[in-house]
């Protein structure tokens, strides 16, 4: 960010110096020219240094309107400042950056720091929680500065509650709820429907058809951290293609982008083979770390594919702009792929070019799926009620708001006001 | 015990995670910063498992002289080439990014060309990948691909120029009947995620483990 500045002063800088040399050797031709019926912002110079006479500095831009709140939802020590800009009557002046300037009772106003002309807020985040503080924002143009009017008094506290997440609360116990009510029938014994995935169904043949040909299975758990989601869904999939690899004796590769992932999948790997009763079998020379790099990682894995032609690729976890690159080399190496991934935005790739696609939630589920233990299986159901819950909160804000519009187009019936509060509250 | 520790820790970190995203006051607040930071520290760690994991397969092939061992030398000398002028530049220029320093050109010059080469593949698999798709199997398919023709002259002059009527289309398939179907797999996608977070905390789900 300090680079725009840099050059703006500089810009502004060089113009001072040019203009002061015009000024001097340039004679009356630019002394006559006034600066601000130019149009041109990018005039520098301080008019008296450019011998502009009397100067009229309302016609400079300034921030008006600055008002000064306690950041919401946080823990204390932070206020927000807002404003807006007024632009030059008349004028183009450009603006370089604002400054922000804050006051204290019983201190000397301190500068907090500058923001683009383009920002319209701050966040002070070195408040003092409980110590009333007002904001000036001083613009600062070429030809000047100028300071706007002081805020009104805000203090910093801290909230016990994040009361703008409440909704998402609301929600989240409804779901878990949801979860844990089914996970609770499945442990008593219930029997739970879910349906068939056919990205998870082909698995055992993926990895079966690789043993027949005694060609490897190459497992790619996608380029992002273990802290990602889609990551954590990846390995916990590895865990179950592990043990059946083992189980058939197929040399099992997992590229890693992320040293967490590497030894992440090398501790499941391992424990895979030593459960299957082949701890041996296990080579953490084929769990490996390429790069971080995005299309480095993707190069590698892509040598790998020509090189060792994998019978069956597993392309599951997060995957951004080489989604795509990847699954064309298994297509054109005859590998049957299964993928999966939670970003929508590549999903169409992968469908393109591979056997199966575990699509979204499919994903998340398929840890659940695999194992076929009950408890995981009621989790998925608790999951599809929420959805269903959704979907009802949708259709009846549709109808709410359809109904709310026509009775009165000009929204001030009460069923706009409920869609409204619908909105605002789950939008 | 050796599954019990981890269960416990994870528990534990998941439930007051959860706990100071609805409590922003001390000390809640400020565990997820404070949890990021012991994250980066254990990932530079990490880092060094990773570098030592490359060079033992690498040097590992070299040593064996396996098929294609050549690159496998090619990468070891990438590496420790890097290492050293990023050395050089830093008591040369202060810093290894500085403008100067060998390390920003072999940045410049070697790396964003093998990059920008890399994602330019792009382009042509797009291709392959796009004639596969919308060959007109069935209706399905046939609908995908007159929906694709119709955004694809849509967002270029040349539609606009035939017809008012692709860009309108296009903009109506890409808000409307597009978007619904992202937004319904990110809704399932994101109560996937919330479902397996919370099977994770409970300790339902273990393969994670070893």
């Amino acid at each position: 960010m300090s680079f725009p500045k840099c050059d703006m002063r500089a810009v502004a800088l060089a113009a001072v110096l040019a203009t002061g040399v015009l000024a001097i050797f340039g004679g009356d031709a630019f002394a006559q020219e006034d600066p601000l019926e130019t149009g041109s912002g990018e005039i520098g110079g301080a008019p008296e240094a450019v011998g502009l006479g009397e100067f009229d500095e309302t016609l400079l831009p300034t921030a008006c309107n600055v008002t000064a709140e306690d950041l919401p939802d946080d823990g204390g020590g932070s206020i927000q400042v807002t404003w807006e800009p007024l632009e030059a009557r008349g004028t183009d002046i450009g603006i370089l950056a604002y400054e922000i300037l804050r006051y204290a009772p019983g201190e000397e106003p301190s500068s907090l720091g500058e923001v683009p002309p383009t920002d319209t807020g701050y966040t002070d985040t070195e408040a003092e929680d409980g110590v009333p503080y007002q904001y000036v924002v001083r613009t600062k143009t070429p030809l000047g500065s100028t300071d706007s009017e002081p805020s009104e008094a805000a203090v910093a506290t801290a909230q016990w509650v994040a009361m703008g997440r409440l909704s998402i609360l609301i929600m989240a116990v409804l779901f878990c709820g949801a979860v844990l009510y089914y996970i609770r029938r499945a442990r008593v014994g219930d029997e739970l429907f879910v349906r068939k995935i056919p990205g998870l169904e082909a698995v055992d043949d993926a990895v079966g058809r690789a043993t027949e040909m005694g060609r490897p299975v190459l497992f790619v758990p996608g380029i992002e951290t273990v802290s990602e989601v889609g990551t954590l869904a990846a390995l916990t999939i590895l865990g179950h293609v592990a043990k059946r690899v083992a189980r058939h004796g197929t040399p099992l590769d997992v590229p890693c982008a992320d040293p967490i992932v590497m030894t992440t999948a090398q501790e499941i790997v391992k424990q895979a083979y030593t459960e299957i009763g082949r701890p041996d079998d296990y080579d953490p020379a084929r769990v490996a770390y390429l790069t971080y790099d995005q299309f480095g990682y993707t190069a590698g894995v892509d040598g790998m594919m020509l090189r060792d032609r994998p019978e069956a690729v597993f392309l599951v976890g997060t995957f951004y702009a080489e989604s795509l690159i990847l699954a064309e080399t298994g297509h054109s190496i005859g590998a049957i792929q299964i993928a999966g991934t939670k970003e929508t935005s590549q999903l169409p790739f992968f469908v393109a070019a591979c056997d199966y696609t575990l699509i979204g939630e499919e994903l998340f589920a398929a840890s659940s799926y695999l194992s076929r233990e009950p408890v995981m299986l009621g989790s998925l159901k608790g999951q599809d009620l929420a959805k269903l819950w959704i979907v009802y909160f949708i259709l009846l804000a549709f109808v709410v708001g359809t109904i709310g519009y026509i009775a009165r187009p000009d929204g001030s019936s009460l069923l706009t006001k409920v869609f409204d509060v619908m909105h605002s509250w789950f939008g | 015990m050796k599954r019990t520790v981890p269960l416990v820790i994870t528990f534990l970190t998941g439930t007051f995670l959860v706990i100071s995203f609805f409590v922003p006051h001390a000390p809640f607040g400020e565990l997820e910063q404070r949890l990021l930071v012991w994250y980066a520290i254990v990932a530079g760690f990490t880092m060094l498992l990773g570098v030592d994991s490359l060079i033992r397969a690498h040097a590992r092939r070299v040593a064996r002289t396996r098929e294609g061992w050549a690159f496998s030398l090619a990468l070891l000398a990438g590496l420790v080439a890097t290492v050293v002028v990023g050395v050089i530049g830093r008591v040369q220029y202060g810093s290894p990014f500085h403008i100067q320093s060998p390390f920003m050109f072999i940045y410049t010059y070697a790396i964003v060309p093998l990059q920008a080469t890399m994602f330019a593949l792009l382009a042509f698999f797009i291709a392959s990948a796009s004639y596969r798709a919308f060959r007109a199997r069935n209706w399905v398919a046939t609908l995908l691909l007159v929906s694709a023709v119709i955004v694809m002259l849509g967002r270029i002059p040349i539609g606009a120029a035939i017809s008012q009527f692709f860009p309108v289309a296009q903009e109506w398939i890409m808000d409307v009947p597009q978007l619904a179907a992202k937004r319904g797999i990110q809704i399932g996608a994101a109560l996937g995620a919330v479902s397996m977070s919370l099977r994770i905390i409970l300790g339902i789900e273990r393969s994670y483990l070893s």
